[in-house]
């Protein structure tokens, strides 16, 4: 029998303020398998709680804007998306 | 037709508006962006901005799509600009064209105020003594 993942390995790749909150333009993080948007801003928060002050801040799953219960797979590309302020 | 760009190099108005012509079209809406140099009354040095290039694309791509929906609009143009730019540089240019100058309008508008409220680009605003992510912090 197949021995069950329990855990993964994702990137997220970080923008504009969130950069400079991650000290970088991309972490790595080991979540577990099925976690979902909500979840995985909640990791987030614990590890960089400076996301908080953000006035908000939307997660992207493959270049789209995510819903919080949307499940992230390890294959997709996951960005956090600060308030934009382009034009 | 749509044609939607972001470029680290500067923006040639006049090829966008020629762009944007058409046998079918009575006018053509443009909206240039410029850089200005006070943000609440302080003085700005420069302005940085930065794009989630793929994503911004999509949702730029979105936003022209919904305006040929919506409204009668033969073509519209959305580019952007990223990198550092000086005070009266340009960092965006929406041109649209349609028959009657209503759309024109109504859609050029659209297409800016959509623009910056979903497209993943992000501005910061670069003083003498320090630099602020725009719209980052209450």
């Amino acid at each position: 029998m197949d021995v069950k993942q329990t855990s993964m390995k994702i990137k997220v790749l970080a923008f504009g303020i969130v950069k400079e909150i991650f000290s970088n333009s991309s972490v790595e993080l080991d979540v577990a398998d099925g976690i979902n948007v909500e979840e995985l801003k909640t990791l987030l928060e614990l590890r960089y709680p400076k996301l908080k002050q953000l006035v908000s801040y939307l997660v992207a799953v493959n270049n789209e804007y995510a819903e919080a219960l949307q499940i992230v797979d390890v294959r997709d590309e996951v960005a956090i998306i600060p308030p934009v302020s382009g034009g | 037709m749509i044609d939607i760009q972001i470029s680290d190099k500067p923006l040639n108005i006049q090829a966008c508006i020629d762009w944007a012509m058409h046998p079918e079209c009575g006018g053509i809406d443009v909206f240039i962006g410029t850089v200005r140099d006070k943000t609440k009354g302080k003085q700005v040095i420069k302005l940085e901005f930065e794009s989630y290039e793929a994503m911004a694309i999509k949702e730029m791509r979105k936003i022209a799509d919904d305006v040929l929906q919506k409204w009668p609009v033969k073509k519209i143009l959305i580019h952007h600009r990223t990198g550092i730019l000086s005070i009266g540089e340009v960092p965006v240019v929406i041109a649209v064209s349609a028959a009657h100058r209503a759309a024109a309008f109504e859609a050029c508008r659209y297409t800016i105020d959509t623009l910056k409220q979903t497209v993943p680009i992000w501005k910061k605003e670069i003083f003498e003594d320090g630099e602020i992510w725009v719209a980052a912090h209450p």
